[in-house]
């Protein structure tokens, strides 16, 4: 199906999202959309995929100018979307997900439809279990069932959002060769990313949005430095590994045993060094997080023990290594990073060291909040509430209300979902904080990521751990095998005798 | 320039939900073949017609106003305490039966009177972090745990008024023996109503404005109301502050109980909470728990419910109309928000 927008505008009160955006994207493609965050992507799919309504411009099927209304409508059109985050039923079975949203009879025919449902997948060589639960899956098998389902309903264009965050490598190279699959048959595929690597690889064509304004249309082969160009408005590099000679032990996990279902994770012995940082590796659910939240105290381990400065932690609460320097910035930003409806003279208030009386001194506090905004390049304003603030200012604030005199801070993807430059900026900061002595732990699906900035690595399959590795003997090859289970004996027999 | 913009729309909407909630009422009353216009006279001239009514009205006015306090607190740790009316029942049965206590005893009234206010709120707070025990230790949401709560402060009530607490001779449902007059709240002159009851609500509005909106407390409830996860990686004490925003909406509760005995029925009667609690409940969401609103807007309901009285013996209505008007202004007015909201988004896009 050949897609074409036409002087497509979107307003958002006075932000203009799309600025007379015209693009035509031809049947049979997997054509890229790239730009960095707030660039105007996500609206520009939404407009297509019937989620929200242009103020003006059209778009066009085929050669036909169409009215979408809504998701509902999309979809008959030939329109499917995949969402960033997997918009499933967690509670329900796979097939029971599948059904959803089709239209049809009174009782649906189970066992035709899984019959349907396999050979579609087998198509692609996915194979999941019809009769799997929701919550058991991986975000990439999820995604897998997204595309199914798209599929089964009829989608002829495809638009991906951020396909590759939060999925393994294997099933990135999966998604990929389905997609590439879908092209051959005829189908159009719309990839939006701010990932390069993956637009390079997979597009024929490549469209870049910055400001809500097309900025240029770019076929294959790319240059990458033109693409960075043309996202940003100007070069960037990213920044280096500290190596800060480092010092004593500030934390301990000494024959750590942590279960949580269905993982588990035992005889942990790590010891942490101040002024150090630790990449955590391994594919979404391997254990990473589960230890993580072991280190502060949010899963209590079933033995063993979590030293931080010479103190027996274990078995103590959140609060408890908080007093002691431990701090801990959590993924999900709004759900228990920050408070939405509280503003960020209010965070402000709340998380600060200073001592403090029965009353709020406001002035104190938006004073505070306003050198806080600045020093941290937030864009907002100590009034404004948190959740108002794009993903990339939220994360700012977020690291911002970290303590002073913290010794160690625990990040979960403390980049995701943000552009290259604000990635570059939070690195900057954490940085900062290791020369200042604080030591790290940081979980990643960004491979490069956590090459690029650890000093070791921790990697994680199915809830083994593996011994430390040196980040800077480390190749993104090794460690991508790693994260998938193979070879982990070579390399740490070796390592071993060595 | 922007906020007063949606200010004045705001208001413009509140008002919307006003009109409908009259309209509403209206269309009722036709349709039971009465006049609209004329109950609505009545319930003006019931409530503000003559010095004793407004006097009346201001009895109805500080349990209302004293509970919706208590609630605001519950509110803004995002908790929903349905359990209030048990918590204002066990804090008038606190009260009665510490005051019973010093019947015969020779300690000065006034010091009997200011010991079992300060029962009733204990008993109030006792109730209230029962609810709270249930849902942080219990896992029971507060929603079902208060209510079951309420059906045992009433059974309670109930079996106090007809067996060991009961009159000599009648058990009746007019409650217990009424308390000697030196045992009152002193009340104005010929009213109802009594000048220290007032003070307490006053006061008792003060320091729930000063304790939401000036107190590093306050704010930490407003947090973990927000978005408990985060407030507790933020270093906040999550379940201690909601205990502690149950007890504060417990004594509040009780002081309403204990007003109810001491100030005005003098003794406990099956209905002591008459029903304030869910009004409270009302008000609350009214004001959007704004606690700037809460006087005028308890005072109207309290008009309401005074203004009811004169109905049945006049048109031969039942004077649960104005809670009919109560209950869908609140109703109208909510919904009036959403449509805001509604109109808003479309504006912004």
């Amino acid at each position: 199906m050949n897609v074409d927008f036409r002087n497509i505008n979107k307003h958002f009160g006075p932000v203009h999202a799309n600025v007379d955006i015209n693009l035509s994207i031809k049947s049979g493609s997997i054509y890229g959309i790239l730009g960095e965050n707030g660039a105007g992507k996500s609206t520009l799919m939404k407009v297509l995929s019937g989620f929200i309504q242009p103020n003006s411009g059209e778009i066009l099927l085929d050669g036909k100018v169409v009215t979408i209304d809504s998701p509902a409508d999309a979809i008959n059109h030939g329109i499917g979307m995949l969402h960033q985050d997997p918009l499933d039923f967690p509670p329900m079975r796979l097939i029971e997900n599948f059904i959803v949203g089709q239209k049809g009879g009174l009782v649906p025919s189970y066992k035709e439809i899984i019959k349907e449902f396999k050979e579609l997948q087998s198509k692609f060589g996915f194979s999941l279990d019809p009769e799997a639960f929701i919550d058991s899956l991986t975000v990439g098998e999820r995604q897998q069932l997204e595309i199914l389902r798209l599929l089964w309903m009829g989608a002829n264009a495809l638009i991906l959002d951020e396909p590759t965050t939060g999925i393994s490598l294997q099933q990135k190279e999966k998604l990929f060769a389905a997609l590439k699959i879908l092209a051959e048959q005829g189908k159009t595929i719309i990839f939006v990313s701010h990932k390069l690597e993956d637009v390079e690889f997979l597009c024929s064509k490549v469209s870049i949005l910055r400001k809500g304004m097309l900025v240029g249309e770019v076929p294959a082969p790319f240059d990458s430095d033109q693409l960075v160009e043309m996202m940003f408005g100007k070069i960037i590099s990213l920044g280096d590994r500290n190596n800060v000679s480092q010092g004593k032990t500030v934390l301990e996990l000494k024959e750590l045993f942590i279960e949580q279902y269905p993982l588990r994770i035992e005889n942990v012995n790590f010891q942490l060094r101040a002024g150090e940082v630790i990449g955590l590796a391994g594919m979404e659910g391997s254990g990473q997080d589960t230890l993580l939240r072991a280190c502060v105290g949010l899963i209590r381990p079933i033995s063993g023990k979590v030293i931080v400065k010479d103190k027996d932690l274990s078995n103590k609460k959140y609060h408890e290594y908080m007093k002691n320097g431990v701090s801990f910035l959590p993924a999900s930003r709004l759900e228990e990073g920050l408070v939405p409806g509280l503003t960020l003279a209010e965070h402000f208030t709340i998380a600060g060291d200073e001592d403090k009386g029965l009353i709020i001194d406001k002035e104190y506090f938006r004073e505070k909040a306003e050198k806080m905004i600045d020093e941290y390049h937030i864009i907002g304003r100590p009034e404004l509430n948190v959740e108002s603030l794009s993903g990339g200012n939220q994360q700012r604030a977020a690291l911002a209300l970290l303590k002073n005199w913290l010794s160690i801070i625990l990040l979960e993807h403390p980049t995701r979902g943000l552009d290259i430059e604000s990635a570059i900026y939070m690195w900057g900061k954490l940085k900062e904080r290791c020369l200042q002595g604080a030591s790290i732990f940081f979980i990643s699906g960004d491979l490069e990521e956590i090459l690029q900035y650890s000093d070791r690595i921790l990697v994680f399959f199915s809830g083994h751990v593996s011994p430390p590795l040196e980040a800077s003997t480390t190749t993104l090859d090794q460690l991508g095998q790693l994260i998938g289970g193979k070879g982990w004996d070579q390399v740490f027999s070796t390592r071993e005798t060595l | 320039m922007n906020k007063t913009r949606s200010g004045s729309a705001s208001i413009l909407f509140q008002l919307g939900g006003l009109v409908f909630s009259l309209l509403f009422v209206s269309i009722i009353l036709v349709l039971v073949k009465s006049q609209p216009l004329e109950a609505f006279r009545l319930i003006w001239e019931g409530s503000t017609g003559n010095a004793t009514r407004i006097a009346s009205v201001f009895v109805v006015w500080v349990p209302l106003v004293l509970v919706t306090c208590g609630l605001l607190a519950t509110f803004t740790a995002g908790l929903w305490n349905i359990g209030i009316e048990g918590q204002i029942t066990v804090g008038a049965i606190f009260t009665t039966g510490v005051m019973r206590l010093f019947l015969d005893s020779s300690v000065s009234p006034v010091l009997v009177i200011i010991i079992s206010i300060v029962a009733g709120m204990v008993g109030g707070a006792i109730w209230a972090a029962l609810a709270g025990v249930l849902k942080t230790f219990g896992g029971v949401n507060e929603i079902f745990g208060g209510l079951g709560l309420n059906f045992i402060a009433t059974a309670l009530n109930i079996g106090l008024i007809f067996g060991a607490w009961s009159r000599p001779g009648v058990a009746s449902m007019s409650g217990t023996e009424p308390f000697p007059v030196q045992f009152w709240l002193p009340t104005l002159q010929n009213f109802r109503i009594s000048i220290w009851s007032v003070v307490f609500a006053i006061l008792g509005l003060i320091i729930i404005y000063f304790l939401l909106q000036g107190t590093h407390f306050g704010l930490r409830l407003k947090a973990v109301g927000k978005g408990m996860k985060s407030a507790f990686r933020l270093g906040i004490p999550t379940w201690q502050h909601m205990m502690l925003s149950f007890v504060i909406c417990g004594l509040f509760a009780g002081l309403a109980g204990a007003i109810q005995v001491t100030a005005v029925y003098h003794r406990l009667i099956p209905s002591i909470s008459s029903g304030y609690g869910f009004m409270g409940l009302m008000i609350a969401m009214l004001i959007n728990y704004q606690a700037i609103w809460l006087a005028p807007i308890a005072l109207f309901f309290a008009a309401l419910n005074i203004g009811g009285i004169q109905l049945p013996i006049v048109l031969k209505l039942d004077s649960s109309l104005t809670g009919v008007l109560q209950g869908s202004l609140v109703l109208f007015v909510m919904i009036s928000q959403g449509v805001k909201q509604l109109f808003l988004r479309k504006k912004l896009e």
